[in-house]
């Protein structure tokens, strides 16, 4: 069964619409990939999922629940878990406070999440107690995606992860990115730099002008002529 | 929106003509003046709220200045300060002012001789506490000795009263000039609490520079530019008609300036200069990068602004005939003017015109009306066995502040932008 | 010596006490500053009205009879403490909840926190009378003169009890925020949503629960102030609007957001207020005969007269905006 599954979505900030009848599904197996050109709707795709914006038509499923326009702090405990584009870390508070931010929801002893969130981004247990403004680019999105797994969600969803970044730091993103998965959480992500995310992702959809023109995995789009043409540069 | 408008202002006019009737020609001849009065003041803060995007909550600062201006200019001049050594005093006092200015200034600009960094502030530091004390040796003793004569201050200049107004907006402009080099670059609510800050300052100063405008022992009778009710009273009319005439004499020359400016205002909002406001207004960032020099413009508007509260600031104490640095508070004067915009229209003249016209008659009204309404519970509570209401004046008069603040949520909630908000323009 | 301990009295005690005044009701701006984004200028009344319901709760426990070594305002604080937290509670569900809903800026709430202002200053009189009331009517204020024995002194050190409760009352405040902020939990989720609200609601951090109980604290902490200040001069209904300026000075020149930053700023305008208008003239006389005989020591050597005294606090201010508007400790900023 599908971990997510976007019906026909319509919605966006409260004027005219963005999303135009979206849909959309991957299982927890899965790492999908959103790419389109400016404009397309795919930050507002996650947006509209998280509950960031509001949804007028059509439905968000998640495990087969309706969660369209629900407040994220619902969101978190099911499952979800999002990691934004810009101002994806408290600067002010240290490293290890960040990740405890992200474990917020849960009751539990979330002693081995960390660790092991320390053991998956090294560069981080020596900088632990630094606050996270001072960190580099690519360690902060390092504290941004381990904020995000603390609450070890079912699906994690990424807002263009690799922005901003330098070419090591964006391998290395993604290469967290594919470890995750396989360890079992499911991956949705919205991606500019369309080339290289498809290159692993297992679904892929292209997105023009808040609707879908364009799915299937991430190798069938990339060998697609079409898809080439229409904004991959060819 | 010109119907609205001019429903809205045939209201006022039956308001008025229900209050008059209620209070006497006498009384509303007066609430009329000091409305109008305080509709010119609103029209400033509009100007620099409304259309800059400015947030001054120091309004009371500038009534004060604009008081104090006409007190100088129009007081009878004291013949005895003039002839004692009080000028020669401040003379010095003033050089002193002057060469502090001076360290200070040439402290600022000493890294043109290359002092830099560290030391320069330290250099600026050190000239600010130089050209403090060097200016409180010179002032403190002239102070004394001014205060130690018969009239205690300086005197007026003897001048007409609307010159004073006049230079009331000078200087106003002046301090504004100053206040906004500042402040106008601060984030807008820290703007609201330096204005507070700075417009307490002034009045701590006001207050207390006896030499200068007599503090708390006030200064009065402030001269008239129209015939006073004496003077109709001299030529054989009855006492009470006497007011109604003077009042209404005065009312039309207060109406006169303000038709002036609010013309003048009009012509400027609906000019290139006006649009340019507005578009700074609305999107600094983008107006700095079409080459509008934001900074400048904000500085004009609110220089403009403040020139015209200082007029009305000075129509208000020519009227009372009294200026009692003493008697400003911000309730009365700063925040009862944003009530007038928020309620009347930001970004509107006839909003921001009828917003004071409103809420000033609201406002002087609230206590008599507070006073009836709790006259009438006690008696009922009197007849009840549960005794009298104790202290009903004291208590009437703090209504108005219970009602002030119910009408700034009220609007807030409801009418956000006002009863006669502003008019987008659109361009076919 | 005596000159010593006039000092001692007129700048120590007296900028500790107007530090801690400062101090506690400067938390309470901050911390509303941090989380909900806007200045509260309401927080003055807050405290007054605050300190009004302890003098209710003081009173209708003086009517029961009892009587007790410490003032019985003491005795009822918590109660007055968490009455003034529910009705911070209702103030904001009533007034800025409906504005924050419409996404009203920052500006917007500043003017109907001012609305809030004059509808509680209007209250309190309307109730209350204008004139000024005393905890002390029933039994009197308790007075400490600490004797020095040292150099033939014949003044005394002075201060009275509720002034050291103030002081004692403000170092536990700011232990057992310390505590709360980095040691808790819901501290630290507090934190995090002053440091990026949009980011704790994605973290699944209860913002609206956050929120209430900012208000929470920032209402006890306002009656805290409130009654400490009000035992200290006297109550009466505008007790604590004449402070509200220097309150916000103190916590901007903290930085805005950081709790430790409205503390270091009250005592630093505390401390600056009593400076400057206490006389340094006389710590000199007892040097007189070190002085050279031309040299005549001035009658006056205040800062600034007394009476613009509050004026400093102003000053600060705007020099601090200026200068460094991020504060001592880079709160918020332009």
């Amino acid at each position: 069964m599908a971990l997510i599954e976007l019906k026909n979505v319509v919605g966006g900030y409260g004027g005219a619409p963005i999303l135009n009848g979206v849909d959309l599904a991957i299982a927890q197996s899965d790492i999908g990939v959103i790419v389109g050109p400016n404009g397309a709707g795919k930050s507002t795709t996650l947006k509209a999922i998280f509950g960031l914006l509001e949804v007028t038509e059509g439905e968000v499923l998640f495990d087969g629940q309706n969660i369209a326009n629900s407040l994220p702090d619902k969101l978190v405990p099911l499952g979800l878990s999002f990691v934004p584009q810009e101002k994806n870390v408290f600067t002010s508070m240290s490293v290890n406070e960040n990740l405890e931010m992200g474990a917020f929801v849960r009751t539990d002893d979330f002693s081995d999440t960390l660790t092991s969130v320390y053991d998956m981004f090294p560069p981080l247990k020596e900088k632990r107690h630094q606050p996270a403004g001072e960190l580099s680019g690519g360690q902060r999105q390092m504290v941004a995606m381990g904020r995000a797994l603390m609450s070890q969600p079912k699906l994690l969803m990424l807002d263009e992860p690799s922005a901003g970044l330098s070419p090591r730091y964006v391998l290395e993103i993604f290469e967290q990115i594919v470890k995750v998965n396989a360890a079992g959480v499911g991956i949705l992500m919205v991606e500019q730099n369309a080339k290289q995310a498809l290159g692993f992702a297992s679904k892929g959809f292209v997105l023009a002008s808040g609707q879908n023109s364009f799915t299937g995995t991430g190798k069938e789009l990339l060998d697609d002529p079409e898809v080439a043409k229409s904004f991959l540069g060819g | 929106m010109i119907k609205r408008t001019l429903g809205l202002y045939a209201l006022l006019v039956v308001l008025f003509a229900g209050v008059g009737f209620q209070l006497g020609a006498a009384n509303i001849s007066l609430l009329l003046v000091q409305s109008f009065a305080y509709a010119l003041i609103a029209l400033g803060l509009n100007i620099q709220w409304g259309y800059g995007g400015l947030f001054n909550f120091g309004i009371m600062g500038f009534l004060m200045v604009g008081g104090f201006a006409v007190t100088l200019v129009s007081f009878p001049v004291n013949p005895e300060f003039w002839a004692s050594d009080g000028p020669l005093l401040l003379g010095r006092a003033l050089l002193a002012a002057l060469i502090g200015a001076g360290l200070i200034i040439g402290a600022r600009f000493s890294d043109r001789i290359g002092i830099t960094g560290r030391l320069k502030t330290v250099l600026m530091v050190i000239s600010w506490i130089a050209a403090y004390i060097i200016y409180r040796s010179q002032i403190d003793p002239a102070a004394a000795y001014i205060e130690a004569t018969e009239a205690g201050w300086v005197g007026g200049l003897g001048l007409h009263p609307v010159l004073g107004w006049a230079f009331g907006g000078l200087l106003a402009a002046g301090i504004a000039f100053i206040i906004g080099k500042i402040c106008l670059g601060l984030r807008t609510d820290y703007l609201a609490i330096a204005t507070i800050g700075i417009s307490e300052i002034v009045r701590a100063l006001l207050k207390n520079m006896d030499w200068l405008s007599r503090g708390t022992l006030t200064v009065s009778p402030i001269p008239w530019p129209v015939p006073l009710p004496q003077d109709y009273q001299a030529s054989g009319v009855e006492i009470a008609q006497s007011f109604v005439y003077a009042r209404l004499g005065f009312l039309v020359l207060v109406v006169i300036v303000l038709a002036l400016i609010f013309f003048l205002v009009q012509r400027a909002y609906g000019g290139p200069w006006g649009r340019m406001m507005r578009a700074i207004r609305d999107n600094y960032i983008a107006a700095g990068a079409m080459g509008k020099n934001v900074t400048a413009r904000q500085l004009e508007i609110f220089i403009f602004g403040s020139v015209l509260m200082a007029i009305g600031g000075a129509i208000l104490v020519s009227f009372a005939q009294i200026y009692d640095p003493g008697s400003y508070q911000p309730i009365n004067q700063t925040f009862l003017i944003w009530v007038m915009l928020i309620v009347g229209g930001a970004g509107n003249n006839w909003g921001a015109m009828f917003g004071g016209l409103l809420i000033y008659l609201a406002w002087m009204v609230s206590d008599p009306l507070a006073q009836f309404v709790f006259n009438t519970i006690s008696t009922w509570s009197s007849d009840a066995g549960l005794g009298a209401i104790p202290d009903i004046q004291s208590r009437a008069s703090q209504m108005r502040v219970l009602v002030l603040g119910l009408v700034i949520t009220v609007a807030l909630r409801y009418t956000p932008r006002g009863l006669l908000p502003e008019v987008m323009h659109r361009e076919r | 010596m005596n000159e010593f301990i006039f000092f001692i009295n007129n700048v120590v005690v007296s900028g500790l006490v107007l530090g801690s005044v400062y101090a506690l009701g400067g938390i309470g701006i901050t911390l509303v500053f941090g989380i909900l984004r806007f200045a509260h200028f309401a927080h003055g009344d807050m405290m007054t009205m605050g300190a009004f319901v302890t003098f209710l709760l003081a009173a209708m426990l003086t009517a029961t009879g009892i009587v007790l070594p410490i003032p019985l305002a003491i005795i009822v604080l918590p109660f007055a403490m968490l009455i003034t937290a529910g009705l911070a509670l209702g103030i904001d569900r009533g007034f800025y909840q409906p504005l924050r809903a419409r996404g009203a800026r920052p500006v917007t709430l500043l003017i109907g926190s001012i609305g809030v202002t004059l509808i509680i200053q209007g209250l309190i009189r309307l109730v209350f009378g204008t004139g000024t009331y005393s905890f002390f009517d029933e039994a009197p204020k308790v007075l400490y003169r600490v004797p020095v024995p040292l150099f033939d002194a014949q003044r005394t050190i002075n201060f009275t009890q509720p002034q050291v409760l103030m002081v004692f009352a403000t170092i536990l405040v700011v232990v057992v925020l310390h505590l709360f902020l980095t040691r808790s939990k819901f501290g630290k989720a507090m934190r995090a949503m002053a440091d990026n609200a949009d980011l704790a609601q994605v973290s699944g951090i209860n913002t609206k629960l956050v929120i209430r109980v900012t208000w929470i604290i920032a209402g006890s902490l306002a009656c805290l102030a409130g009654t400490m200040l009000a035992l200290d001069v006297t109550l009466k209904p505008d007790l604590a609007f004449n402070i509200v300026l220097p309150l916000f000075a103190a916590a901007i020149v903290g930085g805005l957001g950081q709790a430790y930053g409205a503390i270091a700023g009250g005592f630093l305008i505390g401390f600056a207020e009593v400076c400057a208008v206490f006389n340094w003239a006389i710590l000199l006389r007892p040097f007189k005969d070190r002085f050279p005989e031309w040299f005549e020591i001035p009658n006056n050597l205040a800062i600034v007269p007394t009476e613009y005294k509050l004026t400093v606090a102003f000053v600060i201010l705007v020099i601090t905006l200026l200068v460094r508007p991020t504060g001592i400790f880079k709160g918020a900023s332009s």
